[in-house]
C-alpha cells in the first residue's frame, strides 16, 4: 500500500492536504482558522473533490488557513495525483464567470504582472490593479518539488478567479516539461502562452505544435521569452517561428548571467541584446516587450527605465509588483501633442482616401507608412487612457487660432 | 433578567450583573439628566507633600482595596504594559476576589490574566476583550457580564456615574512625590496620557505609578498631583519597544495601498480636500494619509489640524505645514512623542475634550473625515468592530464609536480576509447606528451610504468604483462561499455594547465551543 502524502503550503489563503490511502470510505479530519464558518463546507469540498476523482477509500487531513474552494480542490487533487501517478480525472471547479474568448494577436501590451503559480493568494486580487496581462507562472516561481501541484493549481485560477480584462497569460516550463503543462492549462481560456528561454525557432514551433494539437491553433498566442546570448542571436528566428507568435519578450536576469556580465542600474550589458530584440520583433511583425524591473521600491527608477524602453521601440514592461502597473502605464500615456499630431495624420489619410490619392501629406509634408502605423496606435492609446482626444483638437485648433489673432492684435498695435 | 429589542431592533438585556440598563434609543434620543458624579472630598490635612508609599502593595493596603471593588487602569503602554499583570499577581496574593476590572483597552502581553478571571480574582471585565480574554468571556466563562465601551463612553460612564471607579492605577512614565504625571518624559515615553485623565479625577482613591522619579514640580502635568492619593516607584513599568515604535512603517500590502489611494481620491473629489481629517496608525490608516498629503500639496492646500494617534507621517506633515496642528490622543512612535513634548503645534488631547457624548460638544465631531476599520459590514450598514462572524470577541471598541461623528465616517478594509468576508448579509453584532456609516471603501468598489445623497452628488462623473453595499456582499459572497450562522445561546448574555450615550446597542450571546 502506498505511503501517505501531502499537497499545499502552510501559508494563509492556503492549505496542507494529507491523504492516507486506504480504510473504509472516505474520512475528512479538518483544523481550520475558519472552521465555524466554513468548516462544513470545507469537508464537503475536500469529500466531494476525492469522490470526483474516483478515490474511494482514504483519509483525508487538511491544515487550513482559509483557503478559498478552488485552492482546496486544487490541492487535494494534487495529493491525489501523488497517491496514484496514473490518475487522469480532473476535479474542475465551477468558473467565477463564463470563461473569455480569444484576444487580437496585436493587442496592447504595455505591462504583465507575473503572479507565482503555486502562491493563491496572490492570485485573486491582481485584476484589480488592470495590468494589460496577467502571468500565472509554472516556470521560474515554482520550485522543481511543486511543478506539479501548481499546473492544477493554475489551471483552477484561470476557471475559478475573477481576472477581469486582463489578458490570460501562463508562462510554462522549458522544454518538454513546458509542452506538458499545456493540456492542464489550455483548455482554460488562455490567451497567451509564455515560453521561457527560447534559443532557436524549433523551440517555438513546438509549442505551436502542441497548441495545434490541442486544438488551440490560432486561439492561443506564444510570447517567446529571449534570455541567453543565444537566444538573441537567433531572435528573429523565434520571432517568425510560428503565426502563434504575438510577440517577443527579453529577460534581461538570465541574459546578464548568461553572457558573464552584472546587472546594473542603468542595463548597459544589455543594451545591445533589447535592440537585437526590438529589431528582430518588428521585422517579424510582432510585439517588441521589454524585461521586468526588479527594484520594487524604486517607482522613479522604473519609470525612468520604462521610458527608455519606449525610446528603444518596445511596446510594454513586465512588472514583478501590483503596484508597478500603474508606473509603467503612466510611462506608456501619449503626450496631448502626441494626440494632437496623431489625429492631424489620420485627418489627412481620410482626405487622401477621400481624392484617391495614394501620397498622404499635413500641408506639403509627405507623410510615411510608418509614421501612419504610429499615428493610429497612439490614438488607440489614447482611448485606453480615456484621453478625449476630440477635445483636445478642438483645444488645439482653438489656441492656433487664438494665437493667430493675438499676431494679427499685435501686428495691428505695431501698425 | 429580560430581553428587550431597542430601537435599531437589536435584543440587548435590561439588566446587566444585576444593575438595570437603558436599551439603545435612537441617534441623540437619550438625553442625559442629573449633575455629574463626583469623588469623595479630601482634606489637605491627610496628606503630606511627599505621597510616595514603598512598594505597590502596601499602597493597595493603604488604599483600603477590598473584593468587590472596581479598579481602573489607561492602556497607554498598549502591548508594552508591566503593571498590570503584576498588580493582579499582588491582588491575588492579598487574598482579594470578585474585582471589577475596568481598563481603557486590553493587549495580548494582558493574557495572563486569564488565570486570574479563571479563579475568581477578576469578576468581570467593563472596557474591551480580545484575544484569548474575549474568547473567555464569548464562551461563558467569565464570572459577571462584560461591558464594552468605547473610548468616550468610558469617560462618559465615569463622569455620569455609571461606572464606579473605586481605585484609579495611573501608570506614567513620568511623575514627581506629589503625583503629578507626564507621559513624554522617561525610558517609557508613551505620548499623551489622557486616557488616564478620568481615572486621576473620578476614582475614590488614585495610584500613580512610576519607573522615572522626577523633582517636583514634573512638568507638564497633564495628570494633576492634587487628584492623586499615592505615588508608587518601581523598577520598570513598561517595555519601551512595545510602547511605541521605534518608526512606523507604511504597509507594503498592494490591497491596502490600492484602498489608502481610493480614500485619498474619495476625499478630494468629495470636496474634503484641506479639510480635518482623523489619522492612525493601521495600515489602511496610515497609508491614506501619505496620499492625501500629496494631493493636499498638488492642490496647494493645508488642513488646520488632523487628530492624531500621531506617528512620524503625522508629524512630517505637521513639520512641512500641510496641517495646522497635531490634536494627539495617543502617540504610536517615538517620532510621535517626541514632537508632542517640543512642539507647541502638537497637543496631547484627552477624551473629555476629544470624545465625551455628554458633554457640550467634542473635538471628533469637529473632524471631517475619519477613517476607520471593522470586522463586519452589512447591507443595510450596520457595523461589527468587537467580534467577528463567528460571534467571538476579538476587538476593543477604541475609539472607533466617537469618531464615526465626523462629518463623514468611512469605514475602509479588504472586501476579505483570508476567506473571511467582511461586507455580509448581516452583522453578528451591531456596534453603530447606521445612519453614522457614511461610506464603505473596499479594494473592489465605493459603496455610499444612500443617506448621503449629497456625497454622491458631488461624486458624479468620478473615476473610483462605485457599487452599492449589496453588489459589495455579492462578490463577497460569491468568493468567500457563504458562511454558516454561528451557533451561539441567544437566552445568555455574556457581554453587552454600550453606546456612546450609555444605552445598550448590542448584546454578545454566549458561543459554543
Amino acid at each position: 500500500m502506498a505511503e501517505s502524502v501531502s499537497a499545499g503550503r502552510s501559508a494563509r489563503e492556503d492549505l496542507v492536504v494529507t491523504l492516507e490511502p486506504g480504510g473504509h470510505g472516505l474520512k475528512v479530519e479538518l483544523e481550520s482558522s475558519v472552521s465555524r464558518l466554513y468548516g462544513q463546507r470545507i469537508m464537503e469540498v475536500v469529500r466531494d473533490t476525492l469522490g470526483r476523482l474516483g478515490i474511494r477509500d482514504c483519509t483525508a487531513s487538511v491544515k487550513d488557513q482559509g483557503a478559498l474552494d478552488w485552492v482546496i480542490q486544487a490541492r487535494v487533487e494534487a495529493a491525489a495525483r501523488r497517491l496514484d501517478p496514473k490518475l487522469t480525472a480532473e476535479a474542475l471547479p465551477e468558473p467565477y464567470r463564463p470563461l473569455p474568448g480569444p484576444v487580437p494577436r496585436d493587442r496592447t501590451r504595455r505591462s504583465r504582472l507575473y503572479l507565482p503559480g503555486n502562491q493563491p493568494d496572490l492570485m485573486h486580487g491582481a485584476a484589480l490593479f488592470q495590468p494589460d496581462g496577467l502571468i500565472l507562472d509554472l516556470e521560474d516561481a515554482v520550485a522543481p518539488a511543486e511543478k506539479d501541484a501548481a499546473r492544477i493549481l493554475v489551471r483552477n485560477a484561470l476557471r475559478a478567479v475573477d481576472f477581469g480584462d486582463c489578458e490570460r497569460m501562463v508562462r510554462i516550463n522549458q522544454g518538454q516539461r513546458g509542452l506538458d503543462d499545456l493540456p492542464f492549462v489550455l483548455p482554460h481560456a488562455v490567451h497567451t502562452v509564455l515560453a521561457p528561454k527560447a534559443e532557436k525557432g524549433a523551440d517555438v514551433a513546438a509549442v505551436a505544435a502542441r497548441i495545434r494539437e490541442l486544438g488551440c491553433g490560432g486561439r492561443v498566442w506564444i510570447m517567446p521569452i529571449v534570455e541567453s546570448a543565444l537566444g538573441v542571436l537567433h531572435a528573429y528566428e523565434i520571432a517568425s517561428a510560428a503565426p502563434e507568435v504575438c510577440a517577443l519578450a527579453f529577460g534581461a536576469e538570465d541574459f546578464t548571467r548568461d553572457i558573464g556580465a552584472a546587472r546594473s542600474r542603468e542595463g548597459r550589458e544589455s543594451f545591445v541584446a533589447r535592440c537585437s530584440i526590438v529589431l528582430a520583433a518588428r521585422a517579424a511583425g510582432v510585439q517588441p516587450i521589454d524585461t521586468v524591473y526588479g527594484d520594487v521600491e524604486d517607482e522613479a527608477g522604473l519609470r525612468a527605465a520604462t521610458e527608455e524602453a519606449i525610446a528603444l521601440g518596445f511596446d510594454g514592461k513586465g512588472c514583478i509588483h501590483p503596484r508597478q502597473v500603474a508606473v509603467v502605464h503612466a510611462a506608456y500615456r501619449p503626450s496631448d501633442a502626441e494626440v494632437v499630431y496623431a489625429l492631424k495624420v489620420k485627418a489627412a489619410i481620410r482626405e487622401a482616401e477621400a481624392k484617391g490619392q495614394g501620397v498622404i501629406a499635413i500641408g506639403a509634408k509627405m507623410i510615411d507608412p510608418p509614421v501612419v502605423a504610429r499615428a493610429l496606435r497612439v490614438i488607440k492609446q489614447a482611448a485606453t487612457y480615456g484621453i478625449d482626444a476630440e477635445g483636445l483638437e478642438a483645444a488645439a485648433r482653438t489656441s492656433a487660432a487664438a494665437a493667430a489673432a493675438d499676431q494679427g492684435a499685435g501686428g495691428g498695435e505695431e501698425g | 433578567m429580560s430581553i428587550v429589542e431597542n430601537a435599531l431592533g437589536r435584543r440587548v438585556p435590561t439588566l446587566v450583573n444585576g444593575r438595570p440598563q437603558v436599551p439603545f434609543a435612537g441617534l441623540g434620543q437619550h438625553p442625559p439628566t442629573g449633575r455629574k458624579y463626583g469623588p469623595p472630598v479630601r482634606h489637605n490635612a491627610d496628606y503630606g507633600n511627599d505621597k510616595r508609599t514603598p512598594t505597590l502593595r502596601a499602597a493597595l493596603e493603604r488604599a483600603g482595596l477590598k473584593s468587590g471593588m472596581t479598579i481602573g487602569v489607561h492602556h497607554h503602554f498598549r502591548n508594552g504594559d508591566r503593571v498590570i499583570v503584576p498588580m493582579f499577581d499582588t491582588i491575588a496574593e492579598m487574598g482579594i476576589r470578585d474585582i471589577v476590572f475596568a481598563p481603557s483597552a486590553l493587549f495580548p502581553c494582558h493574557e495572563p490574566l486569564l488565570k486570574h478571571l479563571e479563579s475568581g480574582v477578576i469578576h468581570h471585565i467593563e472596557g474591551s476583550m480580545n484575544g484569548p480574554i474575549g474568547r473567555f468571556c464569548s464562551f461563558g466563562k467569565m464570572r459577571g457580564q462584560g461591558v464594552l465601551r468605547s473610548h468616550g463612553g468610558r469617560f462618559q460612564a465615569m463622569q455620569d456615574g455609571e461606572l464606579h471607579v473605586d481605585l484609579g492605577i495611573i501608570p506614567a512614565p513620568a511623575a514627581d512625590f506629589f503625583g503629578n504625571a507626564n507621559g513624554v518624559n522617561g525610558p517609557s515615553a508613551c505620548g499623551p496620557l489622557g486616557f488616564g485623565l478620568a481615572d486621576s479625577v473620578f476614582a475614590d482613591h488614585s495610584i500613580v505609578i512610576t519607573d522615572h522619579l522626577v523633582p517636583f514640580p514634573c512638568i507638564p502635568w497633564e495628570i494633576a498631583g492634587q487628584n492623586i492619593d499615592q505615588v508608587v516607584v518601581v523598577e520598570q513599568i513598561g517595555d519601551p519597544e512595545q510602547i511605541v515604535s521605534g518608526t512606523t512603517r507604511i504597509t507594503r500590502s498592494p490591497t491596502r495601498l490600492l484602498i489608502a489611494e481610493h480614500i485619498a481620491q474619495f476625499i478630494e473629489e468629495a470636496g474634503f480636500l484641506g479639510q480635518p481629517f482623523q489619522a492612525g496608525a493601521g495600515g489602511i490608516a496610515l497609508a491614506f494619509v501619505g496620499f492625501l498629503a500629496e494631493r493636499m500639496r498638488r492642490a496647494g492646500v493645508k488642513a488646520p489640524f488632523a487628530r492624531g494617534g500621531s506617528t512620524r507621517y503625522l508629524v512630517d506633515l505637521l513639520n512641512e505645514g500641510l496641517i495646522g496642528y497635531i490634536l494627539d490622543g495617543q502617540s504610536f512612535d517615538l517620532a510621535g512623542v517626541a514632537s508632542l513634548r517640543d512642539n507647541p503645534r502638537h497637543v496631547a488631547t484627552n477624551p473629555f475634550t476629544s470624545y465625551n457624548y455628554h458633554s457640550k460638544g467634542n473635538i471628533a465631531s469637529q473632524v471631517a473625515v475619519s477613517v476607520l476599520g471593522a470586522t463586519e459590514v452589512d447591507t443595510s450598514f450596520r457595523a461589527n468592530v468587537v467580534s467577528h462572524s463567528d460571534g467571538l470577541l476579538l476587538h476593543g471598541i477604541g475609539g472607533w464609536m466617537n469618531t464615526l461623528f465626523a462629518d463623514v465616517s468611512i469605514l475602509a478594509f479588504p472586501l476579505f480576509r483570508n476567506r473571511i468576508p467582511i461586507v455580509v448579509d448581516e452583522v453578528v453584532t451591531c456596534c453603530a447606528p447606521p445612519e453614522l456609516i457614511d461610506v464603505v471603501i473596499t479594494e473592489r468598489g465605493i459603496a455610499i451610504n444612500p443617506r448621503r445623497q449629497d456625497l454622491l452628488d458631488r461624486l458624479k462623473g468620478t473615476t473610483l468604483p462605485l457599487v452599492s453595499i449589496e453588489e459589495l456582499a455579492a462578490v463577497a459572497r460569491k468568493v468567500c462561499g457563504k458562511p454558516t450562522s454561528p451557533r451561539r445561546d441567544l437566552d445568555r448574555a455574556v457581554a453587552v455594547v454600550k453606546w456612546v450615550d450609555g444605552t445598550v446597542v448590542d448584546t454578545i450571546w454566549k458561543v459554543e465551543e
